[in-house]
């Protein structure tokens, strides 16, 4: 279990954009009539990204009104799921996988290039540019190691690949997520000795799905408003 | 070894599309509507011939596990829910399933149900895996315009599938706890019984199945159990993804036949032990729950559940993490129980505090400041926690810790008579004085 609190300073109110209101109630209705608190976690997330990677109060108690939610049944749930952020986080959140099969490769390694290129842990710099955090195994054990940034994963790093990531992104520039050392996904790096029959693909003639490790690119997400430095409780 | 006919997971690293097109292309959704033609028993009949074992680390028998649905509705629907929580550490195979071959686990989503009489399926993806629910939902996109899925589609059967994600927690992984987070609360684990095929989500019939279990089902059905069970050994059949991490050469996930030998998977997939063979330390085998087995044990060992199960590991999820000789194998296994410790659902107390008794003294033993009396405490504490809680979270806890006492004992000792002499002046009165 991990210790955490709701941010001693709060915003006035909140309320779910018409897009995002749109997307909720369809969200809702995946669920069987009476189930709706099942949207629960997804609709928070929502309002997590809205608000640009924190949940501040008001929007716990906006969902649990939409969802007809006691306060606390969703105040557990942002304590318990550490996915939610409770206080404001850097406009890129990197969060460095330090579980076992990272650290044997060198996830150490890339939490002192943290510390060196953003600062303390859970602090957003002084730009509001960046803020890291230690995370728990993130399932991308064979590319360790690898960290999340925002949204997508960056795989496959080394401190000096990883530091010129963070300048790219600093810079305003595109980063490409997936592994960092050019090896297709999970496959062995130099390429897969299984799969090489070409009678499988017979009659599938095509090629990688671009941007499959995301869709996005992650200089897009920096439309995010930019989180004031702000200590993070945990 | 396995030959390349015989893999499931023909898209297993990507290099092609994983969009409806392609993936009929490769051979998903040919002929599902005589496979659902055959009946329900006949399907969950098949699924028992296969001998196919769940795959998300218990390795429950899928068929069997399915024939506890049941057969007539009392008024309460039937829920299938695939278990895309991957979480264990050293474990990334269904991440690559849902991000390059989407369409396996939908028409095996499908098929499942069906067997089941089930209507709707959630699958549950734990929240850190973005770009591959983006993925997987775009292709249930494609199902659905294709009539694949959905109400009155082609195959006949009407199928909802929803993907739901979770926010950070791998205790959802539990069966039971990824029912609860799915009903919209914290993911705690249920006691059992009932179990969830009697009552599960939202109080109805309901089986939980991994996603590989799920996605290796319509090969089964379209190439029959016999060829299925023609793969790996009695009781352990079938093909499995092994993730090959820590220090080898190349690190991978690869799909193999059951009982693949562990130095074959290291060798030839991992490109070797980083330094060579004689550079191994230790392996574990299944993911962090199942304890380490030193190098001595890694010559000729199959890579299953029985031959595993051996050895006093586990096949697990087939996360096999190797360690070579410049490993603190004390830190590692701390670091693991950091994990447990951070990852508890602090319901039941021996997992709440255990698992934090057991990392704090391990980052004692890291130093050598402990006494050697502690080793048998600590392992004392680790059979108090095992079997003493609501699901396994505490035994995977626990087995990590057994297995460093058990192989790693001097290691400790060893670490322990270095920080003495050293903490020991030389001005400290001796007993004759």
């Amino acid at each position: 279990m991990s210790i955490r609190r709701l941010a001693a300073e709060q915003p006035e109110g909140f309320a779910f954009t018409s897009a995002n209101l749109e997307w909720a109630e369809a969200q809702i209705k995946k669920y069987p009539e009476g189930r709706q608190a099942s949207a629960v976690l997804s609709l928070l997330w929502r309002a997590q990204e809205q608000i640009g990677g924190w949940l501040p109060e008001p929007a716990l108690r906006y969902v649990a009104d939409m969802l007809d939610m006691a306060y606390i049944r969703v105040y557990e749930l942002v304590t318990f799921y550490t996915m939610f952020n409770l206080a404001p986080v850097g406009r890129y959140y990197v969060q460095v996988c330090g579980t076992t099969p990272c650290m044997l490769r060198g996830a150490e390694d890339i939490k002192d290039t943290c510390r060196k290129f953003i600062g303390e842990k859970d602090r957003v710099n002084d730009d509001g540019m960046f803020s890291w955090t230690e995370v728990e195994c993130l399932g991308a054990c064979v590319n360790a190691p690898m960290a999340q940034i925002n949204n997508y994963y960056y795989e496959d790093l080394t401190p000096e690949k990883f530091e010129s990531l963070l300048k790219r992104l600093r810079a305003g520039k595109d980063v490409e997520p997936g592994p960092q050392d050019g090896r297709q996904t999970s496959a062995p790096a130099g390429g897969p000795n299984t799969l090489t029959d070409p009678e499988l693909y017979a009659n599938d003639p095509s090629g990688p799905e671009p941007g499959s490790a995301g869709t996005t690119v992650i200089a897009t997400e920096a439309k995010r408003p930019a989180s004031k430095r702000e200590k993070r409780p945990r | 070894m396995l030959q390349d006919k015989d893999r499931i997971y023909k898209n297993l690293y990507g290099q092609r599309s994983w969009k409806l097109k392609a993936a009929r292309a490769r051979g998903a959704w040919d002929n599902t509507k005589e496979m659902i033609a055959r009946g329900h028993d006949a399907i969950i009949d098949e699924v028992k011939a296969s001998g196919l074992r769940g795959r998300g680390g218990a390795g429950f028998p899928t068929g069997l596990k399915w024939s506890f649905m049941p057969k007539q509705s009392d008024g309460r629907p039937s829920y299938l829910a695939v278990n895309a929580d991957e979480s264990e550490p050293g474990t990334c195979k269904d991440r690559d399933i849902m991000r390059h071959d989407p369409h396996l686990l939908i028409e095996g989503a499908l098929l499942a149900a069906f067997a089941m009489r089930a209507h709707t399926s959630y699958i549950y993806i734990r929240g850190e895996f973005i770009a591959e629910r983006e993925i997987l939902q775009a292709a249930i996109d494609e199902a659905y315009d294709a009539k694949l899925i959905g109400k009155n589609n082609v195959n006949g059967w009407d199928f909802e599938l929803y993907v739901h994600h979770g926010a950070g927690a791998y205790i959802c992984g539990e069966e039971t706890a990824l029912l609860e987070s799915l009903e919209g609360k914290k993911g705690q684990p249920r006691l059992k019984p009932p179990f969830p095929a009697n009552c599960g989500l939202y109080g109805a019939p309901t089986t939980v199945n991994n996603v590989e279990t799920i996605s290796s089902v319509p090969d089964i059905l379209r190439r029959g159990a016999t060829w299925y069970a023609s793969l790996g050994r009695p009781n352990n059949t079938g093909t499995k993804l092994y993730c090959i991490s820590g220090h080898v050469n190349t690190p991978c996930t690869v799909e193999e036949e059951m009982g693949v030998p562990l130095r074959e998977l290291i060798d030839h997939y991992g490109g070797g032990v980083r330094g060579g063979w004689d550079n191994l330390l230790a392996v574990i085998p299944g993911g962090s729950s199942v304890p380490c087995i030193p190098a001595s044990e890694c010559d000729d060992l199959p890579m299953d559940f029985d031959s595993l199960k051996a050895v006093n590991t586990g096949l697990g999820t087939g996360g096999v993490i190797v360690m070579d000789k410049s490993t603190d194998m004390i830190s590692a296994i701390a670091r693991l129980a950091y994990f447990y410790k951070h990852e508890s659902c602090g319901q039941c107390t021996p997992c709440r505090e255990g698992t934090g008794w057991m990392w704090r003294v391990l980052e004692r033993m890291v130093k050598g400041e402990a006494e050697k009396s502690e080793i048998d405490m600590l392992l004392d504490v680790t059979h108090q926690v095992e079997g003493h809680t609501i699901c396994a979270l505490g035994d995977a806890a626990a087995w990590p810790v057994q297995g460093l006492i058990r192989h790693f004992r001097h290691v400790i000792e060893e670490r322990i008579d270095a920080q003495a002499t050293k903490l020991i002046p030389a001005s400290v009165p001796v007993a004759a004085e």
